[in-house]
């Protein structure tokens, strides 16, 4: 069978919601999905061993994602969602299921490729941003070229241009406790960034923050997405989500709904988000 | 990642990180520092005896035919000194036999000595010196050279003139001031010409080896040390250890012969050679090398605990940022790197200073005692191989550890 073809470029904003159509993507033997398709997962699955009982943190998750994409990740606290994103950015391995990243299939890689694909093709946003505590603002930025090879100038011109973007040209030898929180998590985003990755992925970005910072931050990965970056992000608020254009509800591990925005906007004006 | 960044990483971490790096640094730096020391005092304890000693006092692949060995380290009897002293004297016409039993290559000497008070005109009194005659290969064998001057000549030796070459001590105490050189030294009230000046050689067991004079054999030096009654010794020389080993047996057969003994009878005469004198210092040295090795290594791995101990600590504390460099995009030898290069240049670090440190203190112990310590160049490579090679597999195993884990599992670690 030949590698599922997959120009709808009508439906591009429309979210693929029935299995008919994921298998469509993926195709039922598994071969290589094409190139507009960033993510896509088929019954990925995610289970802990809690000392003889086991947690089924993902129960079979098929998702799609295409390049230029902007999607929240919604549902109740444990259902996964976390834990789809580790497994997306390549920070976990599942226990079932396959992966492929830009066409890649990562559910098979070796560690250094792994290493490489978390290098080169993702940019992972924290809720708790994860910024080395002795580093400084570009220090912190410049580490994803440090493992890319990149030599020390440009390593520095890179950096100090990607703080410049999140507005932090003047914070650049600030450590992360110099910084607020909105800061810090700007540090991270031109951290997320600066390697130039194909997906942006944010897990709860704005849940340390208070809601100005957030509206300000959300601002940000706003922009990112309107001049084509394609972002993932898991979020509890439904304001927040309102920000992207296509929401994917979890419910106990696997996806309840899949939705654009206008459709989800309408749902939860007439019943509660969760 | 380069090497380079590792390094400027590790320094970094280690202003960052005071106190686990002063403690990994305490320990590899005590270590060395010791196991440098200790061997460089028990080698200058060696080289003392050794060198000095044997070299100096009794010559190298050297042994003397005497009557009675000179150097007695073990305990004796009433009845054992008694036979000793029994023994017959040995002559000059042994020394010549023993000289005409050696094959062609091997020196020969005859060294007769005695304590004397000299006198000159220059000065009323002095301490003793020993008045040795000699043959001329003795200043060969004891590897002795004039610093002014000259040696006896064999002309000189054939026809015994009382001339007499006298050691660094004996100029400046009896002639002060003065060169001695053409200058008379009386021993017996026999006038002797001053021919030659010693070069400086110390002191050997608070024996001063510069208040010597030396003279013919054949001259009236001969009357002044009692060569008649019984000579001090006859010298023989080997190239190395196995021909002086054959050689004893040609001065033993010759000797026994001699004196008419038959198989089975001991020897009445005494073959001392430095290894023989050297023996008994030789059990005791190895002890003292194994204790000066042992106990300074046993400081080490102690170290070598406690810097594992900190680093585990280290490494704990720091998984989360292993996590944060792994999930960009760090790979687990990067890691590993990261680590090792800081165990790494704290360890040489240490090491280095142990080193100074080391070579310090032995120069302390050879000022403070008479002991020439001299610092093993192996024991500095040992001690920077145990040090460095404690730290670094202290500091590596517990990275690779956390190497291993997914981003995740390290993120989440508090
Ligand atoms: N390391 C772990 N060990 C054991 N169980 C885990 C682990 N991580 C997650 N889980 C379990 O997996 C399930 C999903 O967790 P996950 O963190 O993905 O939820 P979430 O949707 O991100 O929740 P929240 O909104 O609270 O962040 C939960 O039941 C959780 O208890
Ligand atoms: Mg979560």
């Amino acid at each position: 069978m030949s590698a599922p073809h997959l120009d709808h470029g009508t439906e591009a904003e429309a979210p693929l919601s029935t299995t008919a159509e994921r298998r469509a993507v993926v195709g039922t033997t598994g071969q290589t999905p094409g190139k507009e398709w960033v993510i896509v997962t088929r019954g990925l699955k995610r289970e802990y061993d809690m000392g003889g009982e086991i947690v089924r943190a993902l129960r079979g998750v098929d998702l799609a994602i295409r390049r230029n994409e902007y999607v929240a990740i919604m549902g109740p606290s444990g259902s996964g969602k976390s834990t789809l994103m580790n497994l997306i950015g390549c920070l976990d391995t599942p226990n079932g299921g396959e992966y492929w990243l830009n066409g890649q299939l990562v559910s098979q890689m070796s560690d250094d490729s792994l290493a490489h694909v978390r290098n080169r093709e993702i940019g992972f946003v924290f809720q708790t941003f994860n910024l080395l505590p002795r580093s400084t603002a570009l220090q912190n930025v410049e580490l994803p070229l440090v493992y890319a090879g990149v030599p020390a100038a440009e390593r520095k011109r890179r950096a100090t241009e990607a703080l410049e973007k999140v507005q932090l040209g003047a914070r650049l030898t600030h450590r992360p406790n110099e910084l607020s929180g909105g800061q810090r998590q700007r540090v991270a985003i031109a951290r997320a960034l600066v390697n130039d990755p194909a997906i942006l992925l944010a897990d709860e970005p704005t849940g340390n923050l208070d809601s100005n910072t957030s509206e300000e931050i959300m601002r940000v990965f706003e922009n990112l997405a309107s001049t084509g970056q394609t972002v993932v992000m898991v979020t509890h608020e439904p304001d927040i989500a309102a920000h992207a254009r296509r929401v994917i509800v979890l419910r106990d591990g696997v996806i309840a709904s899949d939705e654009r925005r206008e459709q989800f906007a309408a749902r939860i004006q007439t019943q509660p988000a969760h | 990642m380069p090497i380079l960044e590792a390094v400027r990483l590790a320094l970094t971490q280690l202003r960052v990180q005071k106190l686990k790096s002063f403690f990994t640094l305490l320990g590899v730096t005590i270590g060395v520092m010791f196991l440098i020391a200790v061997v460089s005092v028990v080698n200058g304890m060696a080289r003392y005896v050794e060198q000095d000693f044997a070299g100096k006092f009794l010559g190298v692949n050297t042994f003397s035919l005497r009557k009675t060995p000179d150097i007695n380290m073990g305990e004796m009897t009433e009845a054992q000194w008694k036979a000793l002293q029994r023994r017959p004297p040995i002559t000059a016409e042994d020394a010549y036999a023993v000289r005409e039993a050696l094959p062609a290559g091997a020196r020969w000497a005859i060294q007769d000595l005695r304590w004397v008070n000299p006198t000159t005109r220059y000065v009323a009194g002095g301490p003793q010196v020993v008045a040795q005659a000699v043959t001329t290969d003795l200043f060969r064998i004891k590897d002795l050279a004039v610093q002014r001057g000259r040696l006896f000549n064999e002309q000189e030796a054939a026809i015994g003139s009382a001339v007499v070459v006298i050691g660094q001590a004996v100029a400046e105490e009896y002639f002060p001031g003065l060169d001695p050189i053409g200058r008379t030294l009386e021993m017996d009230r026999v006038p002797f010409e001053v021919i030659g000046v010693l070069e400086k050689q110390g002191s050997v067991f608070g024996l001063n080896l510069d208040r010597q004079v030396f003279g013919p054999f054949l001259s009236p030096m001969r009357r002044v040390t009692n060569a008649r009654v019984n000579l001090y010794g006859v010298v023989v020389q080997g190239q190395n250890p196995a021909e002086q080993a054959v050689l004893q047996e040609v001065v033993r057969e010759t000797m026994r012969r001699r004196h008419k003994l038959r198989p089975g009878q001991a020897d009445d005469f005494a073959l001392e050679s430095s290894q023989s004198a050297l023996t008994q210092w030789m059990s005791i040295k190895k002890y003292l090398v194994l204790a000066g090795v042992v106990l300074p290594a046993i400081g080490l791995v102690v170290g070598a605990i406690v810097i594992m101990n900190i680093m585990l600590v280290a490494v704990a504390e720091r998984t989360r940022e292993i996590g944060v460099r792994k999930s960009l995009g760090a790979r687990r030898r990067d890691i590993l790197a990261q680590f090792l290069a800081e165990s790494t240049t704290l360890s040489v670090l240490g090491a280095a200073l142990g080193v100074a440190l080391g070579v310090g203190l032995a120069r302390v112990v050879a000022m403070a005692t008479p002991l020439p310590t001299g610092v093993a160049l192996w024991s500095v490579w040992v001690s920077v191989g145990l040090g460095a090679g404690v730290g670094i597999v202290s500091g590596a195993y517990p990275a690779s550890r956390a190497a291993r884990l997914d981003p995740i599992s390290a993120l989440r670690q508090e």
